[in-house]
């Protein structure tokens, strides 16, 4: 507070009425300075990109083309090959994470010796730098220093060890592990706490009515879990679906375009090929892609909560 | 609750499948890891002809003392040291007072900022990689330890925002209150008083954030060009990409990236189900 010429008693009031109107804004400054730059801004010049011509190894380029790009997309078979891929990555790989991540929260609600180290350990491959986690599951799917295609061999699954990663039909599995075993402790921790804050006398008044575990599931533990399970699992698509780490490191969206999703698709366009203007176009579409997805999400539950009520 | 059945028999079989099925999902958990440690201390003669025994016949340093030595990696170390040890604390910072005022003020505006924060939480960053890169161009900020921390500070503070915010949201309000009465600013009620009661949330938002600062590979890839400013990352990948053969030195490498990473997480563990709440998105 600075001292000025106006007498102690009215100083305070008004630097006081002033600095309560704008201290909020103050303490928020920074970030949303940051937000702004780092992300808003590029994120509106990325669309304005989506309609020019921008190469950075072509100097001449930079003008406006309209909607071509658009245009080269809907004949562009990668992209709707990567569309597609992108439904099976994020769904296969949500699937996975969600269930036994599920099981692996109901495991650790009940108290047991050691739960507290086996939570610790369980948890740790989230804490794995993802670009670690994809090549050491890279490593893993290597038959020249992995186990997993000599085992698979000696379950039968296999003729002989080979690295599924350069195989175009079974290539997706790779980046689908990596991403199941990175994102069980995820779902596992929100379903847990979760979990934890249902009332134990629920269980316990139905236990005294004679309710079996099944029912005391499905009666008390479900419902209870069910906002977090849909809130968790519409944001986790989302998340996924963007998710290009593991899929850049594995396989860089091969053999054949067979595991390219949109998001690592878009980075291929921008990082090798260094067409930022396609790179935009595409982004502009999945961005679209992904707000009609969660508009839908949004309207689904409200259609169904008016239709309980 | 009672899921473990009445009779002896029945509970030592509901414990059995219980501690069959933790075990389970503790081996698969660390197997990968395992065997990262396991590659890393094989002599190189031997990696092939003992490729899937579980230990090896004879264990080597020297994965380690050539990586530690005769490579880049201690540089790209330091680099990832330097980015993601600036980016936690600055993104703390200003996630301390952006969360505070969430915590404490009603002002108009409010309900926006915190939207547009929860988007940006959603939204595909691989689309800004492209916008970035051309703004930080010119200023000189591409290929630069600074351009990456800009970046990550940015994309780590909403999150890191509302990771403070639940602490601060824990500390009753009469608190500063009463240091004002004392004559206190509130900012200094704020730095006095307040920020010392969260220090353990301030210490999760910093082990949160490193370890996403740490592990951030794509705008590291494209925003840095030379060996000077690779993070481990973008070092271990174009180590990969041109000695596909070295298992042993990749394996050695990846076990130092994952030392500092393990390490904040098992400082923050105690917080890990506060951080994902509040960056439910973020993961």
């Amino acid at each position: 507070m600075q001292a000025g010429k106006l007498p102690v008693a009215r100083r305070g009031v008004i630097s006081r009425r002033l600095s309560g109107i704008l201290e909020p804004y103050l303490y928020v400054s920074p970030a949303l300075v940051l937000i702004i730059a780092v992300m808003l801004m590029p994120l509106i010049l990325g669309l304005s990109y989506a309609f020019r011509d921008i190469r950075i190894l072509n100097p001449f380029s930079g003008g406006f083309v309209g909607m071509a790009h658009f245009q080269t997309l809907l004949t562009d078979d990668a992209f709707f090959g990567a569309l597609a891929n992108t439904a099976w990555w994020t769904f296969g790989s949500l699937l996975f994470q969600f269930t036994l991540g599920l099981i692996l929260a109901l495991l650790l609600n009940r108290e047991f010796p050691g739960r507290r180290l086996i939570q610790a350990l369980v948890f740790l491959p989230w804490a794995v730098p993802t670009f670690l986690s994809g090549l050491n599951w890279a490593w893993m799917f290597n038959p020249v220093v992995g186990p997993l295609p000599h085992w698979f061999t000696a379950l039968g699954l296999m003729d002989e060890p080979f690295n599924i990663l350069s195989d175009p039909d079974l290539a997706m599995w790779g980046p689908i592990v990596a991403n199941i075993w990175f994102g069980i402790p995820f779902f596992a921790i929100t379903l847990l706490a979760a979990l934890q804050s249902i009332p134990k006398e629920l269980y316990e008044a139905a236990s005294i009515d004679g309710a079996t575990t099944r029912q005391k599931f499905i009666s008390i533990t479900l419902p209870f879990l069910a906002p977090t399970i849909a809130i968790t699992l519409m944001l986790r698509t989302i998340w996924i679906a963007n998710f290009a780490d593991l899929i850049v490191v594995m396989t860089n969206g091969g053999p054949a375009d067979s595991t390219q999703i949109v998001a690592s698709y878009i980075f291929t366009q921008a990082f090798r090929r260094l067409d930022f203007g396609y790179a935009s176009a595409i982004a502009a579409v999945l961005l679209v892609l992904l707000l009609a997805y969660a508009l839908g999400v949004i309207a689904l539950r409200r259609a169904m909560t008016h239709a309980d009520s | 609750m009672n899921l473990s059945g009445n009779s002896p028999t029945q509970k030592a079989i509901y414990w059995g499948s219980h501690y069959l099925m933790i075990a389970a999902f503790v081996v698969f958990a660390l197997f990968p890891l395992y065997w990262l440690l396991k590659v890393s201390v094989t002599p190189n003669d031997i990696l092939y002809t003992e490729g899937v025994r579980m230990w090896p016949s004879r264990t080597t340093w020297e994965n380690y003392t050539f990586v530690l030595t005769q490579s880049n990696f201690p540089h790209y170390f330091m680099n990832s040291v330097i980015v993601a040890g600036t980016t936690a604390i600055v993104t703390t910072m200003v996630a301390a007072v952006t969360g505070y005022s969430f915590s404490r003020f009603a002002f108009r505006g409010k309900v926006i900022i915190v939207a547009l924060m929860l988007i940006t939480q959603m939204f595909p960053l691989v689309m800004l990689i492209a916008p970035i890169f051309k703004i930080l161009a010119p200023l000189g900020l591409t290929d630069s330890l600074t351009g990456l921390i800009i970046v990550y500070t940015a994309f780590n503070v909403p999150f890191a925002t509302f990771l403070m915010q639940s602490f601060f949201d824990g500390i009753p309000k009469d608190l500063e209150e009463a240091a004002m009465i004392d004559g206190n600013t509130r900012f200094q009620a704020f730095r006095r008083i307040i920020l010392p009661l969260t220090l353990p949330g301030v210490a999760a938002t910093l082990g949160f954030v490193f370890t996403a600062a740490w592990s951030e590979l794509l705008f590291a890839l494209m925003l840095v060009s030379s060996d000077a400013a690779s993070t481990f990352p973008v070092g271990l990948l174009s180590f990969v990409s041109k000695f596909s053969v070295d298992f042993g030195q990749m394996m050695a490498a990846g076990v130092l990236a994952l030392i500092p990473a393990c390490a904040f997480f098992l400082l923050i563990q105690r917080y890990l189900v506060q951080g994902l709440t509040a960056g439910a998105v973020k993961g």
